[in-house]
């Protein structure tokens, strides 16, 4: 705010002139997307839209119906952001995008400059067409049937980063919290309703330091450049920028009253320029121009804009717009030829949560936003390192029975999903009861033995966790019992587990249960899941065969 | 404008060390020096002193935790199992209970108690792998409004996803609707728990935050199929309470069973025949394999209800599981039940 306010403009209108409004908004929206993910949650869930920031992210909408040729579920919802920006132009970076306001934040923390630098530091550069350069390329990307917008989309990123990081490292605080108040004789029960995943042990995510770096690293970078993320990579602001060029509502300079001062720069959120002409793609609508402007030249405005001082087009030249072409399409034979994509050499790691689409297809739909990891109720659900299957499927969700399994009746994954790269399936389809039988169960892979490390198979031991915990009526996990003298002259009765592939759904409850914690003696791999014929693994249901 | 560099030079004047800064630092240094000295170098014992030469003084030595005998004695002529035949469940445990002289005799007003489920699965009630809603509802109730219990706490730790399971089986809902209160674990809800006498768990993490303060303790077990354990009824239903990492006990099932019944000496037992799980224990999941009884075993002696139900529950005609032989060894009840059953109905 400068001081130079008319005076005669009374103390309401001041309180609510549109910056303010603005921050409200903001707020509002920052709570709503925090909310969302708090309720991501099994006991919390209860029917809420909890993923409709990603349903809203018109990148999600437009990126996975490039690559599938379809519309998900709700992702037609992107309309209202393509309305809103029709409208506003790019509104929805400051006055909605969580993430956008995070780095306002950030970058007003870190307003350390003096005025003249922080002007200069708000003037457009032409890195700022990067961003625009990284759209092409993925969507490009998108279109070959590689979807990458997951790592810089802002709604993505941040979820994926509260989900994986920010999220388990709050809730690490309240136990230490609950723990001290506990200690103190005092009942902590109310800090279950502040915790993302109250009544559990504590949740780990893997590779939560690299999302929780990325995230850091981006925000830090408000120190050097303000709003970096929004103004040099951001997709979505590129996209929305791009669209922004037919949207009716603009910032327009009354070139008449302008004096040339150049306050309009001290808090321009985007770097467009309204100190001369306009770059409105770059243009946030944030309002700050308006409030700083002393001789009241600015103005937000449909019919009375100068058309003399608008810039509309993006700064993408031919040679930049080919050189992003040629980076998306060389990007694409080097993401799908690192070897872990093809059906023989794929990892036996590569276990997809259940109603997940065969793997080629559930790449073009995946955009990384981890709202399966953060709803899964026993923490199975992981981001996956490049382990799996190369940098294309990096923190994409895979399961890792040695930290929870598989629920039997829990189908919450593709109920959050908003992409359908896990299906939306009932409890009766996952587990091929009712109108799904002759379907069959949905199986997730193939459970075997390490019979060295196998207690009663390798040392005499009796244990059978496995089989007590096989959830599936007849159990997967049969026995051969056995009474033995063992190396003591102890007589034992050992109960030698072994798998009935037919009836294995690969939960990995029995994996997940066995007391050779560091390497399972039983392990579940990905052969034999239903989603892909081509990593099936029986020629038949033998009990379906014989008819029993 | 500039000024000749070398002329610049001739006329600078340094700062020196004032007298001040010098004594100060020297004070410091001082301080510093010997004060790290100390705390590196000074005896085990003495205040502020970090030595430590074995590596062992780390280690800390919380005061040992054992867990009360919540049992209740009764009178000679009251047998320590009673049966209740026929009628509503809920009609089934008041007989049962009113056969060992009422459930007034062991909880007195004011007083908070603990019911624990067996609650390990996610699975529907009906499937009879976990304890029915209906009975914990009815319990909570006669304590709650017979009993004047102060709180009534319903606690376990399953294998599956806690709140999950509370809340499909119906039992969270049952439970909050009767007036009782759901305790889950989290990292923070368990003790390290001694039980003198136990092979297995002399000292063992236990979910200990329901049992902080608690007056009595009353177990409603299913009775369920059991591959290596034979059956799991009232005593197996203790499992519960373990934390750690309790999937090594499958290597000596009857031990540790043998071993819950000295962790826990419970004020009652109480087992649901409604839903009797016959084969594929303990996690069933095929409504074949699930039958219905028109019975409700209350008792205090754990060994012998868990031999009845083993008997006339499961329809075994098997020896009784090793389990219940070393229990009696442990000195938690006889498994001998001539003259010792009451059947009400």
């Amino acid at each position: 705010m400068t001081s130079s306010e008319p005076a005669e403009l009374g103390a309401t209108r001041r309180l609510l002139r549109a910056t303010n409004i603005r921050i409200v908004a903001q707020t509002f929206f920052l709570s709503v997307f925090l909310l969302g993910l708090w309720a991501t949650w099994t006991t919390r869930l209860g029917g809420y839209p909890v993923s409709r920031f990603l349903e809203i992210d018109l990148l999600v909408g437009v990126s996975t119906a490039l690559a599938t040729g379809r519309l998900y579920r709700h992702l037609a919802w992107g309309l209202s952001l393509l309305a809103i920006t029709l409208l506003f132009g790019r509104a929805f970076c400051n006055w909605i995008c969580p993430f956008g306001t995070l780095h306002q934040f950030a970058a007003w923390i870190f307003n350390i400059l003096p005025l003249k630098l922080r002007r200069r530091s708000n003037r457009y550069r032409p890195l700022y067409a990067l961003k625009y350069g990284l759209l092409a390329g993925l969507l490009i990307l998108a279109g070959f049937g590689a979807l990458q917008i997951g790592l810089l989309d802002p709604i993505c990123l941040l979820s994926r980063s509260v989900s994986a990081s920010l999220a388990p490292a709050s809730d690490m605080g309240v136990d230490a919290l609950a723990g001290s108040i506990e200690q103190a004789g005092v009942d902590a029960n109310w800090t279950n309703a502040i915790r993302f995943a109250p009544n559990t042990e504590r949740r780990v995510f893997v590779g939560s330091f690299w999302i929780g770096a990325l995230l850091v690293v981006l925000l830090g970078m408000n120190l050097v450049i303000p709003r970096f993320f929004c103004r040099v990579l951001c997709p979505l602001g590129a996209l929305l920028g791009f669209l922004s060029r037919f949207s009716l509502f603009r910032i327009n300079r009354d070139v008449k009253e302008c004096t040339d001062c150049d306050a309009c720069l001290t808090r321009c959120e985007g770097a467009a320029e309204p100190q001369s002409v306009l770059r409105s793609a770059e243009c946030f609508a944030c309002m700050n121009c308006i409030d700083d402007c002393p001789e009241d030249a600015l103005s937000y405005t449909f019919l009375g804009q100068d058309m003399k001082q608008v810039f509309t087009s993006t700064d993408l030249g031919r040679r930049k717009l080919v050189f992003s072409g040629l980076f998306g399409l060389l990007t694409f034979p080097f993401l799908k030829t690192h070897g872990l994509g093809t059906d023989s050499n794929y990892s036996p790691r590569m276990i997809r949560p259940p109603g997940s689409v065969e793997e080629g297809e559930f790449l073009s739909r995946c955009i990384k936003c981890d709202q399966c990891i953060n709803v899964c109720p026993t923490n199975v659900l992981q981001p996956a390192t490049t382990a799996e299957g190369g940098f294309e499927a990096l923190w994409t969700p895979v399961m890792n029975f040695n930290i929870g399994h598989c629920q039997l009746k829990c189908n919450l994954c593709g109920e959050v999903c908003p992409t359908g790269a896990i299906r939306r399936i009932t409890v009766a389809e996952k587990l091929g009861k009712g109108p799904h039988k002759d379907a069959g169960p949905i199986r997730l892979g193939t459970a075997f033995y390490d019979l060295g490390r196998c207690l009663p198979h390798a040392m005499e031991i009796p244990c059978v966790v496995c089989e007590e915990v096989c959830p599936v009526a007849p159990k997967a996990i049969r026995t051969v019992d056995e009474e033995i003298k063992d190396v003591f002259g102890k007589i034992v009765v050992l109960n030698k587990p072994f798998i009935v592939p037919d009836l294995c759904i690969g939960c990995g409850i029995c994996q997940n249960e066995c007391p050779v914690t560091d390497a399972p003696a039983v392990y579940v791999t990905a052969v034999g899941e239903t989603r892909s014929r081509a990593r099936g693994l029986l020629l038949e249901d033998r009990g379906r065969a014989y008819g029993s | 404008m500039r000024s000749d560099p070398a002329e610049s030079i001739q006329s600078y004047v340094k700062a020196p060390l004032s007298r001040r800064a010098f004594v100060g630092r020297i004070a410091g240094a001082l301080g510093i020096g010997s004060g790290a000295t100390y705390m590196a170098t000074a005896p085990e014992d003495s205040p502020l002193g970090i030595r430590d030469p074995t590596g062992s003084r780390r280690r800390r030595t919380d005061p040992p935790l054992r867990l009360a005998d919540f049992s209740v004695p009764v009178p000679a002529a009251i047998s320590p199992v009673a049966i209740g035949r026929d009628g509503e469940p809920d009609t089934r445990l008041r007989k049962a209970l009113d056969g060992l002289g009422g459930l007034r005799h062991f909880v007195a007003p004011g007083e908070i108690v603990l019911v624990k489920p067996n609650v390990a699965f996610d699975r529907a009630a009906i499937l009879g792998a976990t304890t029915g809603p209906e009975i914990l509802a009815s319990i909570i109730r006669m304590l709650l409004v017979d009993c004047r219990a102060q709180e009534v706490r319903v606690a376990d730790n399953p294998i599956e996803s806690p709140a999950d399971c509370f809340h499909k089986s119906g039992v969270r809902q049952a439970v909050e609707r009767a007036g009782g209160r759901v305790y889950l674990p989290d990292s923070n809800a368990f003790r390290v728990v001694e039980t003198p006498g136990a092979a297995l768990i002399g000292a063992w993490p236990v979910f200990h935050r329901p049992l902080t303060n608690v007056d009595k303790v009353i177990g409603v077990a299913p009775a369920k199929d059991h591959n290596l354990c034979g059956a799991s009824i009232g005593i197996k239903n203790w499992y519960g309470l373990l934390g750690g990492q309790r999937n090594r006990f499958h290597q000596n099932i009857h031990e540790i069973v043998s071993d819950l019944a000295l962790l826990m000496r419970p004020t009652l037992s109480i087992v649901d025949g409604s839903r009797v799980l016959m084969r594929g224990g303990p996690t069933g999941g095929d409504l074949g394999d699930v039958r219905g009884t028109d019975c409700v075993v209350a008792g205090v002696d754990p060994v012998a209800i868990d031999a009845w139900c083993h008997r006339h529950l499961l329809d075994r005609t098997s020896p009784l599981p090793e389990y219940l032989r070393r229990a009696e060894e442990k000195g938690s009840g006889r498994a001998e039940l001539a003259g010792r059953v009451k059947e009400v109905s």
